[in-house]
């Protein structure tokens, strides 16, 4: 391959200052590595600056999905705290041995919401749902992902279940980010998506409806610190802010997420 | 390029990225082309055995190809147990397992362009170079290769190219681990998973703007090579 032209100048910059950006780290405090549900992902990263301030630890943080890293943290990951976005998998982790025992807790309660980008589609008792004046509904895979699981219930529990899949009127996304892009590029009319994906400081944009709690298992996500951690204090010291710090609290709960107090 | 429009984290990623894809663009090389040539001029019927398992990569997902990766190079996998039995660091979640990941995974890209060029070099150019007393080593640095520029320079910048874009394998293989194993296309993927979609596209159009760059210095450097079948 030919190393020469301005466009290798242009490579060789951006790599000097990435260089000196990997070194302008700071150095010396304890680092954490945080496997964290995509869905808590934007939160954790509000989270981490008021944490590093209040420790002087940090948190280097890796997003995926709770199946992936339970694969993963099975495999060897070098990972010393898990936030999942359910209960099962840290329980099972904790349980074959790859957690700390009793380190286990629910930091965060997920919401689950009809959600539409328009006004005036979704109004604030769901009876949408059975009106059938719609084309399509997002829901994230329930086999997989929690928010999708809960989705089933609430339309299962509305009687509505299988004749929308008879009809053909659900389409599935991966995961509960995909069910968002779907709802949000207009692709469907609306999706049962988590509130934590809504809740910014501007409120909720659109129109939305609240299905009762009583309608779906809670959405319990669990964290867990794990057996290979050779940095148990500083990970048991995070976990207890999380759990306990009133800021952090007020953090997850502007986030959308229901606290265990 | 100021250090606003890119966090640090987005840089260290781009770094990461590039350097594991020219990493693996210089293993392949070594590694492809006494494969290629091979497959180029074997009469064997293992041949087509051969070309098939070069091509296999392609076959499966790249999540699913990560995740195979991650059970053979964990600490149950026999990979693993190999490399612990001879005191070695295990591979997964390290940037040499994304190497040998990103190897697997690009390896069709560089093997077939390499097969192509060696096969339109044909044995003509080679016998008439044995004719002159070039030794079969002679014959295959001095004839073949530089006959064969074209399938070194496409498969090159092919496996750089498919490297960079490299999703499935190096999320399960690596971890996303920031400074370790996040690169630039797992970064992109964050930020939108984020709903940050201004850093989001921030890093793709320098991902796009950077590999348009590349690719436009090696095809304008390969119309001046001239064509290999029309010498033959």
């Amino acid at each position: 391959m030919p190393c020469i032209g301005p466009g290798w100048r242009a490579l060789w910059l951006l790599l000097a200052a990435s260089v000196v950006a990997s070194v302008a780290l700071p150095a010396g405090a304890e680092q954490l590595n945080v496997a964290v549900a995509a869905n808590f992902f934007g939160t954790l990263q509000k989270l981490a600056p008021k944490f590093e301030r209040a420790s002087g630890n940090q948190l280097v943080l890796s997003s995926g999905s709770s199946g992936q890293f339970y694969t993963q943290i099975r495999e060897g990951a070098p990972f010393d705290v898990l936030l999942s976005a359910d209960t099962d998998r840290p329980r099972q982790l904790e349980a074959d041995g790859l957690g700390v025992a009793g380190s286990r807790f629910t930091y965060a309660t997920g919401t689950l919401v009809l959600w539409s980008p328009k006004a005036g589609v979704v109004d604030r008792d769901g009876k949408v749902l059975r009106s059938g004046s719609y084309r399509m509904i997002g829901i994230a895979e329930p086999r997989i992902a929690p928010y999708g699981a809960a989705a089933q219930q609430v339309l299962a529990a509305l009687g509505l279940w299988d004749k929308l899949n008879q009809d053909k009127k659900l389409a599935v996304g991966e995961n509960i980010n995909q069910a968002w892009q779907f709802a949000a590029t207009g692709n469907v009319d609306m999706a049962f998506v988590a509130l934590s994906q809504l809740s910014n400081a501007d409120g909720i944009a659109g129109s939305y409806w609240l299905p009762p709690q009583s309608m779906y298992a809670p959405l319990d996500q669990d964290a867990l610190i794990l057996a290979s951690s050779s940095k148990r204090a500083a990970a048991e010291a995070f976990l207890n802010w999380l759990r306990k710090d009133p800021e952090a609290i007020a953090t997850i709960k502007a986030a959308g997420y229901h606290v265990r107090e | 390029m100021s250090a606003s429009f890119y966090s640090p984290d987005d840089l260290v990623a781009l770094w990461i990225s590039l350097k594991l894809a020219a990493i693996t663009v210089v293993l392949l090389l070594l590694l492809c082309t006494p494969m290629a040539w091979w497959l180029a001029m074997t009469r064997s019927r293992l041949r087509v055995v051969g070309e098939a398992m070069a091509a296999l990569p392609l076959v499966l997902p790249p999540t699913v190809l990560g995740f195979y990766l991650l059970l053979f190079l964990g600490p149950h996998g026999w990979g693993g147990r190999l490399m612990h039995g001879l005191g070695m660091q295990p591979l997964a979640f390290s940037f040499g397992g994304l190497v040998l990941g990103s190897m697997l995974y690009s390896m069709p890209f560089v093997i077939q362009p390499l097969q192509g060029a060696f096969q339109s070099v044909g044995v003509r150019a080679l016998e008439v170079a044995a004719t002159l007393r070039a030794s079969p080593l002679d014959r295959f640095f001095t004839v073949a290769v530089p006959l064969a520029r074209r399938g070194f320079i496409t498969g090159s910048v092919l496996a750089f190219a498919h490297t960079l874009g490299e999703f499935g394998v190096v999320l399960m293989l690596g971890g996303n681990i920031p400074g370790r194993t996040q690169t630039a296309s797992i970064v992109i993927f964050n930020h939108a998973e984020a709903f940050d979609y201004a850093a989001a596209q921030r890093l793709s159009l320098t991902l796009l703007i950077a590999c348009f760059a590349l690719l436009l210095i090696v095809y304008a450097a390969n119309r001046r090579v001239p064509e290999i079948a029309a010498s033959a």
